[in-house]
């Protein structure tokens, strides 16, 4: 725009203007300006800050994370007790942030996937059932649907004495779900390392089949074989290593279960409604995808003597994926930021033990509050370079 | 020769297709039992509804209670509404005088009739009332609900809440922010390179981080960046964090309908020798505005959905007071109940939103533009 206004003044430089007829210095000035007024705006709330920081005794800076934290977490992925440091709960909540954001992505998009698919089905009732779900879920807040998972239905499950229980190895009670742990003996890394040696060579049989299918068209069942190998190789190397792999049961002791694997009543809360909430969005993004490929791409496929089950996922699919991409990748990050309403059911999420526990015991805000958002900001940034890579490698590759 | 006596002259009348392709049959053939796959597919939906559905319509009308005064009246074993009929003067008005609640009426009627009068596109005098709307109801608004002058008595925002609340706290959310969103999409498009790169960093930031960090910097950091002497209300603090998270969100829908303009509307309010700022409100503005409308809806119910998060900080939306009011000893155990009445109420409200923001958008498709 303002390239358009410049072009008199260069053309004819022996005409004086005025300095606020000159569309570039008057940006300059504008900017100068904004920069003073933000500093200055910046500068009265530091100061202030400080001031108040130092009438309440409140020393600034990262130090108190070194402190002894003094409060128990329920859930840990790592290592934790209270005699650990603030900085350790920093970790321990993110961590556990990371673990409910993942679980959901993974829940949300096989969920969204199916439903998204479903109300495109040419079966009139499972079409107005997957339009129903959609229209229900997304137009209740997340908060309550959350509530209602939490207190509803998992605080009214069965005390530990009367779990529900599921061929005596799986126990469901108030305190979450119980399952068995398995516990790697000596030996066991053999089954790692078969693991990894199988996803490298599917990886490698994956390429040369392509690359042999695009020179001569001769098609071997990578996938199938890869399957085969992943599943494989480990099993084989469990059974050749003698089986070192016990499961420890959980067992009833006084008023709670010991041992095993639990899952708690607030993770699958949060897991259960952030799954559900989000996979509500993500069908109509799965929707309007596919409807964007356009009709004759289908009717191309089936005039190739395509079937139905190549035409959508050799077509139709992979060109969907690219207008799914994008709003997929904000859906995502909408659910790993809606993670943080664990705070309200006491799910040890960051917010919840460190924007929230440690504030309250350190009153270190401002230190809190800026890591705890830098944090999701990074989260935020991380997810959206990798999405924008897949999109990347997705995207039509034009002549 | 003589065969072409067997050749008929006139046409025959078409056949009626066959019985089991019209009607409901032919429409069950076709859209339910088309092939072995999809009825299957029939008759598990079919049984996943009824196991679903009969108990539930079973528990919330038939063997429900609704009348009453307290617990006892919940008799028949299904739903006990005697829980939200008893208090839903609470969860509509929150802790508001009972006297006064009028004034949150008024105000709320007020509000309809100018919205529905902007909505229904026959009635004229848009102009006049949408200045209306953006700069004289907010303090005819200010007056009834808070009071302190006109002879009305002060209402402590300490004693808002309920329904009344979130939809104060969204509508003032929404409104608020649309100025600033406005500002910050023209920064984001501008050619100066610090006044765009202050947009999207502003802009950038509040989207990256969750509506609940927010919150909890307005409440606790928001007291410590002003002099001692000055104090929020908790309501305020509250608001000034939405709007500044929600202004991010609108700068991206008001930037959405800018891009929708035509590079050409920019190039003839040049030529015409308009400025900057009058190319923008009077020729751009005005026509994107009208593209943002679906936009801006859709900011708004997800607003709507967000304002519940305020209970984290200890206001009492209509969320908070339910969920306060499952917790009072005379009523534990009716949880269900008080969820279902707020998730019915946040429901009608953001249906009803989404299915006029979808009719919009149908709407403006129709015409010219590049979108």
């Amino acid at each position: 725009m303002q390239d358009a206004d410049k072009t008199p003044s260069s053309s004819l430089p022996e005409q004086k203007t005025r300095f606020w007829h000159d569309p570039a210095k008057r940006a300059l000035v504008f900017q100068i300006l904004l920069v003073l007024v933000v500093l200055g705006f910046v500068g009265m709330i530091v100061q202030n800050t400080l001031n108040n920081l130092e009438s309440r005794g409140i020393t600034t800076g990262f130090d108190f994370l070194s402190q002894q934290a003094g409060f128990g977490i329920t859930q840990t992925l790592i290592e934790y007790t209270e005699s650990s440091s603030y900085g350790r709960t920093f970790v321990v909540g993110l961590l556990n942030t990371i673990l409910v954001s993942a679980l959901g992505v993974i829940v949300a998009t096989i969920l969204g996937f199916l439903i998204g698919v479903a109300r495109l089905s040419n079966n009139w009732l499972v079409a107005k059932v997957a339009s129903a779900y959609v229209e229900i879920f997304r137009n209740i807040p997340l908060l309550l649907q959350i509530f209602f998972w939490y207190f509803a239905v998992l605080q009214a499950l069965p005390s530990p004495r009367k779990s529900i229980e599921i061929w005596d190895t799986f126990y469901l009670n108030v305190r979450g779900f119980y399952m068995p742990q398995p516990l790697p003996q000596e030996g066991f890394d053999l089954v790692w390392i078969a693991l990894l040696i199988a996803v490298v060579a599917s990886y490698v049989l994956i390429r040369w089949n392509k690359k042999r299918q695009d020179a001569t068209g001769q098609r071997f069942p990578a996938y199938w074989v890869s399957l085969g190998m992943i599943l494989g190789l480990p099993l084989l190397a469990f059974l050749a290593s003698g089986s070192p792999l016990v499961w420890e049961q959980p067992v009833l002791k006084g008023f709670n279960f010991r041992g095993g694997m639990a899952i708690l009543p607030e993770l699958a809360a949060l897991w259960v409604a952030l799954s559900i909430y989000t996979a509500a969005f993500i069908a109509e993004i799965v929707r309007s995808g596919i409807e964007a490929v356009s009709k004759g791409q289908t009717e191309a496929a089936s005039a190739l003597g395509l079937s139905n089950g190549k035409v959508l996922r050799l077509v139709v699919i992979p060109q969907a994926v690219r207008v799914i991409i994008p709003p997929l990748t904000s859906q995502y990050l909408n659910l790993i930021k809606n993670s943080s309403l664990a705070t309200a059911i006491g799910y040890p999420d960051l917010v919840s033990v460190f924007a929230g526990t440690t504030l309250n015991q350190t009153g270190q805000a401002i230190e809190v509050i800026f890591m705890t958002m830098l944090v999701y900001l990074t989260l935020s940034l991380l997810v959206s370079a990798f999405m924008n890579w897949f999109n990347s490698k997705m995207a039509l590759v034009e002549r | 020769m003589s065969d072409l006596s067997k050749v008929r002259h006139e046409m025959l009348p078409d056949l009626p297709p066959p019985e089991n392709t019209t009607g409901p049959i032919g429409w069950m053939r076709r859209h339910l039992f088309s092939s072995v796959t999809n009825t299957v597919l029939t008759l598990f939906t079919l049984y996943i509804l009824y196991i679903l559905l009969v108990p539930t319509i079973d528990w919330a009308f038939l063997k429900a209670d609704w009348f009453g005064e307290t617990r006892d009246a919940c008799t028949s074993g299904g739903a006990c509404w005697v829980f939200v009929t008893t208090r839903f003067s609470q969860f509509l008005y929150g802790f508001y005088p009972e006297d006064l609640t009028w004034r949150i009426d008024l105000a709320f009627i007020l509000l309809a009739v100018q919205l529905a009068w902007l909505m229904i596109p026959k009635l004229p005098y848009k102009g006049i009332v949408s200045v209306l709307v953006l700069f004289v109801y907010p303090i005819v608004a200010f007056y009834l609900l808070y009071g302190g002058s006109f002879g009305l008595d002060v209402v402590e925002t300490h004693k808002w809440g309920g329904l009344s609340l979130t939809l104060v706290l969204a509508v003032i959310g929404i409104v608020a922010a649309l100025p600033f969103g406005v500002l910050l999409a023209l920064g984001r498009r501008s050619e100066m390179p610090i006044v765009k790169s202050f947009c999207v960093v502003y802009i950038e930031l509040w989207r990256g981080v969750p509506l609940i960090t927010v919150l909890f910097m307005a409440s606790v950091m928001l007291p410590l960046f002003v002099p001692a002497e000055v104090t929020f209300d908790k309501l305020l603090r509250a608001l000034i964090g939405i709007v500044m998270f929600q202004s991010a969100y609108m700068a991206e829908v008001v930037r959405g309908g800018l891009q929708a303009i035509p590079k050409g509307q920019y190039e003839a309010a040049q030529a015409l020798g308009l400025n900057y700022w009058k190319m923008m409100g009077l020729v751009v503005l005005p026509q994107a505005l009208k593209l943002m409308i679906p936009g801006i809806v859709n900011t708004f119910i997800a607003l709507f959905k967000d304002t519940s998060l305020v209970l984290i900080i200890g206001l009492f939306d209509l969320l908070a007071i339910v969920q306060a009011g499952l917790t009072d000893p005379k009523w534990l155990g009716y949880s269900v109940e008080g969820y279902a009445f707020v998730a019915f109420m946040f429901w009608i409200f953001c249906f009803g939103m989404s299915k006029y923001s979808q009719h919009l958008e149908r709407h403006f498709h129709t015409g010219h533009g590049s979108r």
